[in-house]
């Protein structure tokens, strides 16, 4: 595939501040920093980075527990994720949703929801308002392996396929739900034949290569706006860190797992490839990288000078007006 | 004044509150066909039965700009998807910071008396009540349905409406004229001066019954339908005990952590209320045990008639 190279910029750029985002909250994290769960992207930032390069603003998604990644890739705001992180009064929740709770409405993040699975019959409803909209735009869900052996997958497999939504299922498939194999918990064990079975257009590809990503969610997105139906992506992936960020959490996962899906890291790799293309040269990946160390910097300064919320403040946001 | 039954005045306040808004979705099990005929299969869809799926769509639409009406046939078909409803359209809102309006209305059908055995018989709101986030109304007649399923197609919030299955072919006067019925404001069925009697969904029709029963015995009761648990018309119970200075609270439901004990909870820690109470408050409630099928056991389970008379004279007797 021959990709523009500001495409191929774009899709780097993209990938690298999710990483240096996502290393600066792991890092705060384990100082003791951050309260509560946060769950690093880590190694898997090809796949928010390659689906949300085609979605426009009033395409919404749906987000999980690990979500930052398809925050950033959607267009949110580092400086109000990383205040949402440190419980805020600036966060995009004002602190009352925390680092699984990220949601931006005004750019079509519709949130991230921290029960496995459960994410996917709000995309389904999103998908539902696009058909109604009858404007061409789509939505999209992000969902792990772990959620495929739910009861919501599979109705929503069903009902995205007779109302023909557009709706772009994409698996994140990391292999593990915490700690418990896909391979041992899912009986499909392919999980493509899951889409197969109620008529969804399907593909599996490798979520770690982002050039691969974007021309797969190209064609799926693409079908998506000619009304087509359902599309679904199994990326296969492998997160870095543990489940969640835990000194007290054990990594179950293979030594030799975890250090052989780090050599296939998705940045790394991509880096590689561009400079040996002469997309990228030496210097201009290191001025990205400056630039985007800046950002992190400044989002990361911006949580800390920020007011934390007062107590009283829980009271509000109820309910609506 | 014109009468319709309970479940074409719930069709009508849909009907009009839809023409006024084209963004809005009826998802259901079964065909509304009343409906689809009016507004189109795109917008009156048919679900397969897969509750977590449409529970869940309808919060997605919401967030999408949509208004959507969820209609879940029995309470008991709720329990199927709780999860959705409990903890994501009911937190959500509050969850992201108040960035987004997720009005939804949930319909569901409450109440035992019919023989539908334990599972079918069932009247959960006060698991909802312990939910934040969520409006919860308790319509009664063919009037309060409408006013209130026409109200919460206008509200911001999901609305959980649990409406009394034995009341859905019962006729009464409803407006042709369009109308409103607020959250909050619960009705004085019966006004009176020595009991009052706080009483819910298809108990309001027992309480008024034993009320006429006692009027003859000299007892006079003030019948309250709180028409909304969420938000609980507070005063009105407040003034009315203050007045007679008894409180027996009806309801179907199991006695346990139910509406009923967050009614006298209200009253007793009232200071001034507690000090004009003449009698221990009570209640009628449901056993606390599953419904079962067969007549007499289920008549013996759950509250009506004599029971409430009893539960009054025993109160005005002290």
């Amino acid at each position: 595939m021959d990709l523009a190279k500001q495409t191929l910029i774009d899709l780097y750029t993209t990938m690298l501040t999710i990483r240096r985002f996502e290393e600066r909250v792991v890092q705060e994290v384990y100082a003791g920093k951050v309260p509560g769960f946060v769950h690093s992207y880590i190694g898997e930032e090809a796949i928010a980075t390659g689906v949300c390069a085609h979605l426009k603003r009033e395409d919404r998604i749906v987000s999980h527990h690990r979500g930052h990644g398809h925050c950033i890739a959607k267009g949110a705001d580092m400086k109000r994720m990383m205040a949402e992180i440190y419980g805020k009064k600036t966060g995009y929740c004002k602190g009352k949703g925390g680092s699984m709770h990220i949601a931006d409405f005004s750019i079509g993040m519709l949130g991230a929801d921290g029960i496995v699975g459960a994410g996917l019959p709000i995309a389904t409803g999103a998908a539902t308002a696009a058909q109604l909209e009858g404007k061409g735009n789509v939505a999209a869900v992000f969902f792990g392996d772990g959620a495929c052996n739910e009861g919501e997958f599979h109705e929503c497999l069903n009902l995205a396929s007779i109302w023909k939504l557009p709706l772009l299922f994409v698996c994140e498939n990391n292999g593990y739900g915490v700690n418990t194999p896909a391979e041992y918990a899912m009986g499909a064990k392919d999980i493509t034949r899951m889409p197969e079975a109620y008529h969804i257009r399907n593909r599996s590809i490798n979520g770690n290569d982002v050039e691969l990503v974007y021309e797969a969610a190209g064609e799926a997105v693409s079908e998506l706006r000619k009304g087509g139906g359902p599309y679904f992506l199994e990326c296969r992936t492998y997160r870095w860190h543990k489940h969640f960020l835990s000194q007290t959490l054990e990594d179950l996962r293979p030594r030799e797992e975890i250090e052989s899906w780090k050599k296939q890291c998705p940045v790394a790799a991509f880096e590689r490839r561009l400079l040996d293309r002469k997309v990228l040269t030496h210097s201009e990946a290191e001025s990205i990288n400056q630039r985007i160390l800046a950002q992190v910097e400044e989002a990361h300064a911006f949580a800390l000078e920020s007011p934390n919320p007062q107590p009283q403040d829980a009271l509000e946001d109820v309910y609506s007006t | 004044m014109r009468e319709i039954t309970f479940e074409q005045a719930a069709t009508e306040a849909i009907q009009e509150e839809f023409r006024r808004n084209p963004r809005t979705v009826h998802l259901s099990t079964d065909l509304a066909a009343e409906l689809q005929r009016e507004f189109g299969a795109d917008r009156i869809r048919v679900t397969p039965i897969a509750e977590n799926s449409f529970v869940g769509a309808s919060i997605g639409l919401a967030g999408s700009g949509f208004r959507t009406v969820s209609n879940l046939r029995m309470a008991t078909f709720g329990f199927v998807a709780l999860d959705q409803m409990m903890n994501h359209a009911a937190k959500i809102t509050y969850m992201f910071g108040g960035q987004a309006k997720f009005p939804i209305l949930y319909r569901m059908t409450v109440g035992a008396g019919y023989s539908g055995a334990a599972e079918h018989s069932i009247s959960p709101y006060a698991m909802y009540m312990n939910v934040p986030g969520l409006k919860i109304i308790l319509p009664t007649t063919p009037y309060d349905v409408k006013g209130l399923l026409k109200t919460a197609l206008r509200e911001n919030n999901p609305v959980v409406s649990f409406e009394p299955f034995l009341l859905g072919g019962m006729k009464g006067p409803v407006p042709e004229e369009e109308y409103l019925v607020p959250f909050g404001e619960a009705f004085i069925r019966r006004e009176g001066k020595d009991v009052t009697v706080v009483a819910l969904a298809r108990m309001v029709y027992e309480a008024l019954a034993a009320a006429e029963d006692l009027d003859k015995e000299g007892i006079s009761l003030e019948v309250i339908d709180p028409r909304s648990l969420v938000p609980l018309d507070r005063r009105t119970i407040l003034e009315s005990v203050a007045k007679t200075g008894r409180l027996v609270v009806v309801d179907e439901a199991c006695q346990t952590c139910g509406a009923a004990a967050e009614v006298i909870a209200l009253a007793t820690s009232d200071k001034a209320v507690f000090h004009r109470l003449k009698s221990a408050p009570a209640r009628v409630c449901g056993l606390d045990i599953p419904i079962p099928f067969s007549p007499p056991m289920e008549k013996f389970a759950i509250p009506d008639k004599a029971k409430i008379i009893a539960a009054v004279k025993a109160a005005v007797a002290r």
